[in-house]
Parts: structure tokens; C-alpha cells; sequence
């Protein structure tokens, strides 16, 4: 066998900024693993076929319910639920986006191609968040229109126009692509898929389990500053007690979370060896 | 050209890589060789920017790894040949890694065909021999035209045809006047290939010479005889300073003193020779024995870590 000379090839210029090349590249390796199509699809199946499922629980319980139950029953966001469940494949999806480059070592080669590591990541999240947030939001939009078709046999149904309607449906969205940004930020602090994943779990679900432990006084000052508390406020009422933060505030909260652990992720990335 | 000064590398208690300094230069191969376990590979990702050394500076075309901008331009390599991710397939992570350095989608397709993986492009490489594995990593080495190469063991894994390929490989890369770096703890595969050497035993620089002073270097050489007077010819050379050891086959082993010296002894005392050869040490020998050191020490570390 002889080797066949491969041709030249032209370097591009200097001036070309290195960001939009390395979402490209990061945009290709996102679509060319089965997990991301896993992960999406049981976000969507989760988001919609979950909350078709609570809708048509409460639908067939209705008439047993008592009127405090009814009174309280709010359309949008019961219909929004299934993000209870959407919201740990999003967690996985961005955790695996990272973690799966250190089980597999090709973070050597993608580090070796671009030893700008911030740009690295950068690329990732951004990469993720047109995704999810584009997915999130119309899987939100579809679970809220299915959730509404089964409500109205009842003549339960909300509909956009109401209050807080259309910003509790883009905020379950939001709050998916934001769960992701955190993981991606703990995956890359974490680096192990299943350590990531565990701690993902237990800021999202478990923490708020054990803050309920908690003598009350306590509870009403820690509870709104959870991650997952104040995150999903954007969706209204989602927990019905009325001790959270206001939407966007809750959500501004959530998103410091993100920002954090992304920052952390950014800084050990640099520091640490591959 | 690769530059390392002092270069050093701890790991928690282990020194990895202990203040080593060389250069590789173009036009050549250059073989990097060292037992297992000697600091090869961490010394390799010390280069790429992947690991930060503890103490010292190695640059690559002049400047640190780290400062490069779209660096496939510059540096081509493949480090351990797993550093790949098993679900995607050959060509996706090449477009990947092209993307990423702003190489046009078409060179994808011409490394493949370089490296022979063109048929087999669009298939998980997970699913990959290590052979496959090794042809995609350097593949992917090529993809920015690069001057320096930096190949880790790529030989592991391949059959004879893809090691006499690779070979090849090497040395039109090195006349094109390219800076070729590869790793290997196989002597025999570098005294095929390589023209110098870097060699390194528990981190530190053991030889940095061309392969043919490495061999005359090395001791090990030595004077093989067969008569049917051994015991006398022993004592004769023996007296005048030589070493002599019985070999398993009865022939006799000289060091001390050359092939024309025992012939003459032999002569003088009409003692009759059925053989008398010259044994040249082989790169082999010269390995082993600058290396035997070096080698026992760095399994003595392994054990304790383990």
C-alpha cells in the first residue's frame, strides 16, 4: 500500500472569530448521539403524555372532589405537570453532553482542537439552550393544548388568554432549558455521568424533601430560595401554597443557580488537567 | 519543532515527568521511547495543553499549545487511541473536530480515503478493531495539514500490512519536512522507522541521540567463537583481560576485546576456530540495557500505587 498524498488545504483567516466554528462543531456532536434523541423524546413524551395523564385523572375524580379541591384546581398548571418528570431527562441530556466526553476521553480531542476551553463551553450551552428552549417551549405549548382538550369535558379549561396563562406555558419551557444549563454547569463540575446526575436529582427533588422536615419558621425562609421552588414559580401555582417568590423573580433566582454552577464549571474546566 | 524545558509533572506523590528537556525537530522521525509506565503519554499531553505542567515549558511551532488558535493547523495527534466516543461515527467525528477548526467539509473526506476508512466512514465507531481506531485517529492528525504530528503508539493494534502502511506514512511526512513525533515502547518498530531518539525511563531523559549512536552506545556487543579448544582459548583471553562466558551452545562469548584480537590469539597458539563472528548489539540490547534501570524503578512505583 502506498501512501496517497493528501492535497494542501487553505488556513482560514486569522480574524475569523473561533465561537461560531465551535458551535458548529459542538451543534454536530450534540446530533450525532443517540442519547440526545432518548433524552428529547422522553422530555416531550414526559411533558405531554404526563400531563394528559394528571388531566384526565383529575377529570374522572372531579365529581368526588370536594370544593375547596375544585376551587383551587388551576388549569394551566395542572396541565404543565408532566415537567415534573421532563425536567430529569433535560437534567440527564445536559449533564451527558459533558460527562460523556470524559467517559469516552474524546474530551482530549476535543480539547486538543480547541484548547480555548471557556469557548468550549460556551459552545455547549449555547448549543443546548437553542435546543431546549425551542423544544421545551413547544412541548410546553403542546401539553397545555392537550391538557385544556381533556379539561374542557368538564368545562374546566384555561385558555392562553387568561392571566398568567401564556407566561406559565413559556416559563415550563424556560425552567426545562434552565434545569439544563445547571446540569451542564454540574457536569462539567462533576465530570462523572452518574455523580452529576445523583446531584442534579437531589437539588431539583430531593432538596426540597428535607427542607420539609424543617421546623416551619424555617421552611417559609428556605423553601422559596430552592432551586426547583423558585425555578418553577414561573409556572404559577405549581405548588399550590402560595409561599414562593413571584414568577420572574423565582425564576431570576433559578437562573443565578445555572449561572453559578456554570461559572464553577468554566473555572475548574480551565484549571484542572483533561 | 517541539521544544520542552524542564519540563516536570506531579501527580499527587508520583513524579510522572522529572525536568525533561529536548527538542524534536522537522525533516525527521522522531522516536519516543520508554518502558511502560516511563511518563510517554503524560509527556505527550503535557504537549497538547491537555495536562499543565508542574515545572518547565514545552512549545510546539514556537508557542505554548494553549495559545494556538484553530491549532489542527499546527499540531496533528493522536493520543491514546480511545479518544473517541463510541456512538458516533467515523466521518461525524471527523466533521466534528473539522468543524470546529473551520476545515471544509470536503478534507473529511480525503483523510478518510488516506487512511482507508472511506468504506466503513458511516459506521459507529464503537463498533471499530483497534486497528480502525488507530487509522481514525490519524486521520483525524491530518485533517489541518499540520507541520508537527505527535502520534501515541500508533502501531498498537495494527496488522502487519497497516504497520508497514504507517511506517511509510511516517516517512513521507517526515520529507515533506514535517516534525514528527511518535511514541512507542517497541524498540523494533523504531529502528524501522525513526532516525533519532528520545528515550525516557521513570520520567527522566535517558538518550537523546540518533538511532545509530544509541546502538554503538550501548553496550552488549560482543565476540562469538566456537573451537574445539574452549577451555584453553578461555584462559588465553582471559590472561590478556577479555571476559569470556560459556554460551548455552557451547560457543563462547567475548567481550573485551574485538573479533581480529581473538582470531590472533588463536593463531599465535595454533588453537583452531570453527566460528568467529561479531555480534553487533541491536537497538534492542542498547534499549534494554540503558533502560533496565529506569524500568525496574517505575514498576516499583506502580506497585506501591496499586
Amino acid at each position: 500500500m502506498t501512501t496517497t498524498a493528501l492535497p494542501g488545504i487553505a488556513r482560514p483567516e486569522t480574524s475569523r472569530p473561533l465561537l461560531p466554528d465551535v458551535v458548529r462543531s459542538e451543534w454536530i456532536k450534540f446530533r450525532t448521539v443517540r442519547s440526545t434523541y432518548w433524552t428529547l423524546f422522553v422530555t416531550v413524551v414526559g411533558m405531554i403524555g404526563l400531563g394528559a395523564l394528571f388531566a384526565f385523572a383529575f377529570v374522572s375524580r372531579y365529581d368526588r372532589l370536594n370544593p375547596i379541591e375544585r376551587l383551587t384546581f388551576n388549569a394551566t398548571t395542572h396541565s404543565l405537570r408532566g415537567f415534573f418528570m421532563a425536567q430529569l431527562a433535560v437534567g440527564v441530556l445536559g449533564v451527558l453532553i459533558v460527562t460523556s466526553e470524559y467517559s469516552t476521553g474524546s474530551i482530549r480531542a476535543t480539547l486538543a482542537a480547541v484548547p480555548q476551553r471557556r469557548t468550549v463551553l460556551i459552545a455547549k450551552s449555547l448549543v443546548f439552550t437553542a435546543v431546549m428552549a425551542v423544544l421545551g417551549i413547544a412541548s410546553s405549548f403542546g401539553a397545555f393544548f392537550v391538557g385544556q382538550a381533556i379539561l374542557s369535558q368538564k368545562g374546566l379549561e384555561a385558555h392562553l388568554s387568561d392571566p398568567g396563562a401564556l407566561r406559565s406555558v413559556i416559563g415550563a419551557g424556560l425552567y426545562l432549558t434552565v434545569v439544563g444549563l445547571l446540569s451542564v454547569g454540574l457536569g462539567t463540575m462533576i465530570r462523572r455521568t452518574a455523580g452529576a446526575i445523583a446531584t442534579v436529582v437531589g437539588l431539583l427533588l430531593i432538596l426540597p424533601g428535607i427542607v420539609a422536615a424543617l421546623p416551619s419558621s424555617w421552611q417559609n425562609v428556605i423553601n422559596p430560595y430552592l432551586p426547583s421552588v423558585a425555578g418553577s414559580a414561573i409556572m404559577g401555582s405549581a405548588f399550590g401554597d402560595g409561599r414562593v417568590l413571584s414568577p420572574w423573580a423565582g425564576f431570576g433566582v433559578f437562573c443565578a443557580y445555572a449561572a453559578a454552577a456554570l461559572v464553577a464549571g468554566a473555572v475548574l474546566l480551565k484549571r484542572r488537567d483533561a | 519543532m517541539i521544544e520542552a524545558r524542564g519540563l516536570s509533572k506531579r501527580y499527587g506523590p508520583t513524579l510522572a515527568v522529572d525536568d525533561l528537556t529536548f527538542d524534536v525537530t522537522p525533516g525527521r522521525v522522531t522516536g519516543f521511547l520508554g518502558p511502560n509506565g516511563a511518563g510517554k503519554s503524560t509527556t505527550m499531553r503535557l504537549i497538547m495543553g491537555l495536562d499543565s505542567p508542574t515545572a518547565g515549558t514545552v512549545k510546539v511551532g514556537g508557542a505554548p499549545y494553549g495559545s494556538l488558535r484553530r491549532p489542527l493547523f499546527e499540531v496533528g495527534a493522536t493520543l491514546e487511541s480511545h479518544s473517541i466516543h463510541p456512538g458516533r461515527s467515523a466521518r461525524n467525528h471527523l466533521l466534528a473536530l473539522a468543524a470546529s477548526n473551520g476545515i471544509p467539509r470536503a478534507r473529511v473526506d480525503q483523510v478518510l480515503e488516506v487512511v482507508g476508512l472511506s468504506s466503513v466512514a458511516g459506521k459507529r465507531a464503537g463498533g471499530f478493531s483497534l486497528g480502525m481506531k488507530q487509522r481514525l485517529g490519524i486521520a483525524a492528525a491530518l485533517l489541518g495539514d499540520p507541520g508537527v504530528l505527535l502520534l501515541d503508539e500508533p502501531v498498537n493494534g495494527l496488522d502487519p500490512e497497516g504497520i508497514v502502511w504507517i511506517r511509510n506514512l511516517l516517512r513521507s511526512l517526515a520529507r515533506d519536512g514535517r516534525t514528527v513525533f511518535v511514541s512507542s515502547h517497541l524498540m523494533s518498530e523504531m529502528s524501522m522507522t525513526a532516525e533519532h531518539l528520545i528515550v525516557i525511563g521513570r520520567g527522566r531523559l535517558i538518550a537523546d541521540t540518533s538511532v545509530e549512536a544509541f546502538i554503538r552506545q550501548g553496550s552488549g556487543g560482543f565476540v562469538r567463537v566456537r573451537s574445539p579448544e574452549a577451555p584453553r582459548l578461555t584462559q588465553l583471553l582471559g590472561d590478556r583481560g577479555a571476559r569470556v562466558e560459556v554460551e548455552p551452545d557451547g560457543a563462547l562469548a567475548v567481550t573485551g576485546c574485538d573479533a581480529a584480537a581473538v582470531g590472533e590469539v588463536a593463531a599465535h597458539h595454533g588453537i583452531v576456530l570453527h566460528e568467529l563472528v561479531t555480534q553487533r548489539a541491536t537497538l534492542e540490547d542498547a534499549y534494554m540495557e540503558l533502560t533496565r534501570e529506569a524500568g525496574e524503578f517505575a514498576h516499583a512505583d506502580e506497585g506501591k500505587v496499586a
